[in-house]
């Protein structure tokens, strides 16, 4: 259907730089930590595109600035085609029905003086959608759908498990029926079987409602199993992009490559026979990251024109994208 | 005879709320050169267990009120306070989940890993230095002699692993127990930070106990596995019996909820209904798993199983023979 196909976020060349300031009085702006430095990509309507990458890749800010809870420091985000980057005030609220975020951590993303009600309810009220019995009705009808008992919701977050209150932040992320979810290692803090849980009420959500989702995780295993179409992030860039088998059976990049090969596969048999790409070395820091493609200090295959040019993002095989001069 | 034997280890925590049956009654052996993985979810006990076997629990609240742990024919929860500082740290290492807070930030890396040389190898501040030296270079820290007087603040979270690693084995220990050293470190960070523990385990022919809750780490790392639920043992299998013939629920469970980097269809991953129990006053009859096992019978809530063997070398605590 075309619609199905339309694309719902498109965002441009997206920046988002930290200042670096020195002084305590007088602050001297003396550098720029590059979170997120130059990241293109687009989700469809009922997409789910993973975002992955190891810590201080720059995967949080790209969910978090999208959303527009940090205000980029370049690019654009076209949201149903709308620039949301030039957005303030009541305008930008509305969208915010459109899009919300699930959080990482299951303990600091729920308000322990609030009731789980008044939580999953607060987005209806803000938003003048529901009040009162209506609202009260709603939330009930949320909390059944993530699978928790609906007479819970006078009770505390710090009543229920981590499990549970991951669950609590997905139903106040369905509250206002968004057509974008930003889930943001949404299971990274939980255990195994819980992951499990969580993974599969997102997937059964998403064929329900019909929602689009950024998952953003450091799983690669996790990413991969719920994502139509992953993305590769490193020290603030995008190395490649592509669908999810492609990644897996011809990646391009060398730190694709480096990470497919890190991740454990539960298998004993189809482990002892990997041959594992080791990387040298620890990642850059993004307040000073290497001139020209910001890999070539780990990369087992830089040459020169590694070292002085930043190779482009550019498409190689249909839908299949990627930075490096290599390939 | 075995390297360590574990024998019916029992830990418990008297807290305000009630007491903890964290580690209850578990029993396994440990043989020269053998690597073993301890598997299982946050609260099952794993962590507690290995650091019962050294004593490090602190009593109270904690108490280990049963079992013996025989290495080299002596019982380690019956020694003096003496000889068990003789072991720790020179015989049977230990290195923790978190770096940060297992190192000293107040003291240079080079202080701490010479420590122990000084200490229970009897060496000198001079021969002490030079095989700290050693030690670093070993486990991979670049320009080794300059970061031997820098602090653990300076050094990323796959440096400090590193540092502990070389710290544990710094006296050669015979035992090297690892307890979830890799778990918040990137993914590319643990596969240098386990290979290096391979190449140094087969160098030096030392046991390896890995704790974990990944199971792919346990899968191309260790000869044999145990899986723990609620403080017991639930299954100990070699490992490739273990993923390829699962005979407990809760690992046929485990293995199921754990998404596959290499599946082929998109499958739904297998989700275990319930949660993991209380352990504060933990019903001793009748089988942990039973509230949330998919092939309970009705003995399941009458009697607790023990561990048996159901094949060579492969126990399992089940009244169920799930295959059936």
């Amino acid at each position: 259907m075309a619609r199905e196909n339309e694309i719902l976020v498109r965002v441009e060349n997206l920046k988002k730089y930290f200042p670096i300031t020195r002084g305590i009085i007088f602050q001297k702006h003396i550098g720029d930590i590059k979170a997120v430095d130059g990241v293109s990509f687009f989700i469809r309507r009922n997409e789910t595109l993973g975002l992955v990458g190891e810590s201080g890749c720059g995967k949080t800010t790209t969910g978090r600035t999208i959303l527009q809870l940090y205000r980029p420091t370049a690019g654009k985000v076209y949201f149903e085609g709308k620039d949301l980057t030039t957005m303030k005030g009541k305008e930008l609220r509305r969208m915010r029905r459109k899009m919300q975020m699930i959080f990482q951590d299951p303990y600091a993303s729920l308000n322990p003086r609030m009731t789980v009600g008044n939580i999953v309810g607060e987005p209806l009220e803000v938003h003048g959608i529901a009040k009162g019995k209506e609202k009260r009705e709603r939330v009930m009808e949320l909390l059944h759908l993530v699978g928790l008992n609906p007479y819970f919701i006078n009770r505390y977050p710090h009543e229920f498990s981590g499990g549970q209150r991951q669950r609590i932040g997905v139903a106040r992320a369905l509250a206002l029926n968004p057509s974008f979810i930003v889930c943001d290692e949404p299971v990274s803090s939980v255990d195994v079987s819980i992951q499990a849980q969580i993974v599969n009420l997102l997937e059964d959500l998403q064929a329900k409602f019909g929602m689009a989702y950024l998952f953003i995780a450091h799983d690669l295993a996790m990413v991969r199993h719920i994502s139509d179409r992953v993305a590769v992030m490193y020290l603030g860039k995008i190395v490649e992009l592509t669908d999810r088998d492609e990644l897996y059976h011809h990646p391009l990049h060398p730190y694709t490559k480096a990470l497919l090969s890190a991740v454990p596969i539960p298998d004993p048999s189809v482990e002892e026979k990997r041959e594992r790409i080791i990387l040298v070395g620890d990642v850059p820091s993004p307040a000073n990251p290497p001139k020209g493609c910001n890999f070539h200090t780990r990369c087992p295959i830089a040459i020169d024109i590694c070292r002085e040019v930043e190779p482009e993002f550019r498409e190689v095989g249909s839908g299949h994208w990627v930075a490096c001069h290599r390939v | 005879m075995a390297l360590l034997e574990v024998r019916n280890l029992t830990t418990r925590f008297y807290t305000p709320d009630g007491v903890v049956h964290a580690v209850n009654g578990i029993s396994y052996t440990l043989d020269r050169g053998e690597t073993l993985g301890i598997v299982g979810e946050s609260g099952c006990g794993k962590s507690v267990s290995v650091l019962s076997i050294l004593r490090l629990i602190p009593q109270p609240p904690g108490k280990i009120v049963d079992g013996e742990v025989i290495f080299d024919g002596h019982d380690l929860l019956r020694m003096s306070e003496e000889e068990i500082r003789q072991v720790r740290g020179n015989r049977i290492a230990m290195v923790f989940q978190d770096p940060m807070t297992s190192l000293n930030p107040v003291l240079t890396i080079g202080r701490q890993i010479s420590e122990a040389l000084e200490l229970h190898m009897g060496m000198t501040k001079a021969q002490a230095r030079q095989r700290t030296i050693e030690l670093l270079k070993m486990v991979g820290i670049p320009q080794a002699e300059d970061r031997i007087d820098d602090y653990p603040h300076q050094f990323s979270g796959g440096m400090r692993q590193r540092v502990m690693i070389a710290m544990a084995l710094s006296c050669n220990p015979e035992i090297l127990i690892a307890d979830e050293p890799t778990t918040n470190l990137d993914v590319t960070i643990q596969a240098q930070i386990i290979d290096i523990v391979k190449r140094l385990r087969d160098e030096l022919g030392m046991a390896v106990i890995w704790i974990t809750h990944d199971l792919g780490i346990v899968a191309g790392l260790v000869d044999r596995v145990m899986v723990m639920y609620a403080g017991y043992l639930v299954e100990k299998a070699n490992v490739k019996d273990l993923y390829g013939d699962p005979r407990h629920p809760y690992t046929i469970g485990l293995l199921g909820s754990v998404p596959r980097l290499d599946e082929k269809r998109k499958r739904r991953l297998f989700s275990m209904k319930g949660l993991p129990p209380d352990l504060i006053d933990l019903n001793p009859n009748q089988c942990p798993f039973a509230p949330r096992c998919d092939y309970a019978i009705d003995r399941c809530w009458e009697e607790n199983p023990k561990l048996r063997l159901v094949a060579p070398n492969h126990e399992v605590a089940c009244w169920v023979d799930v295959r059936k």
